[in-house]
């Protein structure tokens, strides 16, 4: 479904800053998968989900989604089909529109925007029905700026409004690395049940060890802009945090950190 | 009666800037776009609308006018900006001073030379069939001016509100308040921030022609202070208001208006001299934001910031 062909991107070119983060970078991930990823600070993972969802573009190299070349193509057209949560849950949303207008605004996505009425009032009960099943009471505050949500309340409407649409691929960047434990758990839990439910791809950048061993199929650790550990299914079943951990710290040990 | 006299013209004042107030909440407070070209397009519209009167055109069709120039400068703001990714401040500089020039060539084009355009006497607005449905007076007060400007602001108003409340507007105010969103919306915020642009501007000149009309004459220099005016208007009428519940904020920014006009009519009433006219403005429009600062302390208002 999204493939990344030898990717190559240097930070700073020219300076004695330079870094050269990828070289000759691939990636491939199938269609239902749900690939967790993990890495320490500065190993390339906000790198490569920038460079999937375009706002950065690779030096070199070609990315492919659904067998179409992306590479080129600006990060709101691709906004078409992939959806994204950020780590920070103001982005998510808009803070001085309502729950309702939020919403809707997301169900007129790949529509079109014209001068109809903003708010169609036949869907405020589906929207009440989704924010219902995050089971946070957004249901009763649904005229409510959602400026005034609380970060765990923003991040799971943004969840939700993620999923509203029919995307094909959901991208996660730490989009629980802001919140409080019980928050990010909750909204983790959440985040399941949507993708299990409408079986969206998905790439989740996470630095929550245990998210990343507990939920989906696939896991990828990244270091120095390589996948040194890429499981999947059964072998990642097998996976714990300990044995992450230790890979971790060998790593870390290498490079001095 | 002197008393009634000068909340007259305090009225008639406040809703001749109203529509141009009006545009800069759509830009600053909607879009958080501080667009300086409205000092440039304001002018425009009105030299424009005088001309086109002086060669006989019909003054409600060179309201169209106006406003499609209007527009057509506020997009190149917003090209400039998004196109060229020039800051915002600059954006704005760069067209007022390129209007300067175009308004300047309009006056002299359309006078033989002048840069001020006289209409007196001609037909405008406030002289045609719609207008002499109103009653010219009541007693001694000569109302018929003021109905005629309510009226347009009223419908303007109502025009503003009607088109946030579309999807296209709520898109508007999705780009102002978060861009990545519009972004995660699969559409181009650069193109609603130009679309902002243009209609900002747009209300800008129509104000501008609104104002030609109303006192018969434009020239080129007409448009100086606008975006100070417009902005304390906004911040007067947002901050004064904001807590008022039910009301919109156009409601709130004509309020602001009018109390923006009553505080110079009231200086000048008291015998400060029309020299002082611009400091005065600055000065009102330092102790509005001192003031938007302090309310915003105590409650909280995202737009009352400069």
């Amino acid at each position: 479904m999204l493939r990344l062909e030898n990717i190559n991107k240097t930070f700073n070119a020219g300076t004695v800053d330079e870094c050269r983060l990828f070289e000759d970078f691939n990636l491939n991930i199938s269609k239902g998968e749900f690939v967790s990823v993990i890495g320490s600070n500065g190993s390339g993972k906000t790198t490569m989900l920038n460079m999937v969802c375009g706002s950065l573009a690779p030096d070199s190299g070609k990315i492919y989604f659904a067998d179409k070349d992306i590479t080129k193509l600006s990060e709101y057209k691709r906004s078409k089909y992939m959806g994204r949560v950020f780590q920070e849950p103001k982005i998510g949303t808009c803070p001085n529109l309502s729950i309702i207008e939020n919403m809707s605004l997301a169900d007129n996505k790949n529509k079109y925007f014209g001068l109809r009425a903003g708010v169609n009032k036949k869907r405020v009960d589906y929207y009440r029905s989704l924010v219902e099943e995050c089971g946070l009471g957004l249901e009763n505050r649904m005229n409510v700026p959602v400026g005034s949500l609380s970060g765990g309340q923003r991040q799971a409407l943004a969840l939700v409004i993620a999923n509203m649409t029919d995307i094909d691929f959901l991208v996660l960047d730490e989009h629980t690395a802001a919140l409080d434990p019980k928050s990010s758990e909750m909204v983790m839990h959440l985040t399941d049940k949507f993708i299990k439910k409408n079986n969206i791809t998905t790439l989740m950048v996470t630095h929550n060890l245990r998210f990343a061993v507990e939920y989906g199929t696939r896991l990828i650790m990244m270091h120095e802009g390589k996948c040194i550990v890429d499981i999947k299914d059964d072998e990642k079943k097998k996976c714990s945090v300990d044995e992450l951990l230790k890979k971790f710290n060998e790593i870390s040990i290498e490079t001095g950190n | 009666m002197e008393t009634l006299g000068i909340i007259k013209i305090i009225l008639e004042e406040g809703a001749k800037y109203a529509i141009l107030a009006m545009g800069v909440y759509l830009t600053y407070s909607i879009l958080d776009f501080p667009d300086l070209s409205v000092d440039g397009t304001m002018p425009l519209g009105a030299v424009l609308s005088a001309v086109l009167i002086l060669h006989g055109w019909n003054p409600w069709l060179s309201l169209v006018v106006a406003f499609a120039a209007g527009a057509a400068a506020g997009c190149i703001t917003g090209l400039l900006h998004v196109v060229l990714k020039i800051r915002p401040l600059l954006c704005g500089i760069l067209v007022f001073t390129s209007l300067l020039s175009i308004n300047l060539i309009i006056a002299k084009a359309g006078t033989n030379g002048q840069s001020i355009v006289s209409i007196f006497g001609e037909d405008t607005i406030f002289t045609g069939k719609l207008a002499q449905l109103i009653p010219q007076s009541v007693g001694t007060l000569t109302i018929r001016k003021l109905i005629m400007l309510a009226v347009i602001v009223v419908l303007m108003k109502i025009a503003i509100d009607l088109y946030l409340k579309t999807k296209n507007g709520m898109l508007l105010r999705a780009t102002g308040a978060n861009e990545q969103y519009v972004v995660m919306l699969a559409k181009d915020p650069g193109k609603m921030k130009i679309l902002g642009l243009a209609l900002g501007n747009a209300l800008a000149a129509l104000s501008g022609a609104v104002i030609a009309q109303a006192n018969e004459t434009a020239n080129t220099t007409m448009g100086t202070g606008m975006v100070v005016f417009g902005l304390s208007s906004v911040i007067i009428g947002l901050t004064l208001f904001g807590k008022v519940k039910f009301m919109q904020h156009t409601t709130m920014v004509i309020f602001g208006t009018i109390i923006y006009k009553a505080c110079l009519q009231i200086a000048v009433s008291l015998g400060l001299p029309s020299d002082y006219n611009k400091l005065l403005m600055v000065v009102l429009f330092v102790a509005a934001l001192v003031i938007s600062e302090k309310v915003k302390l105590k409650g909280g208002n995202k737009n009352a910031k400069a």
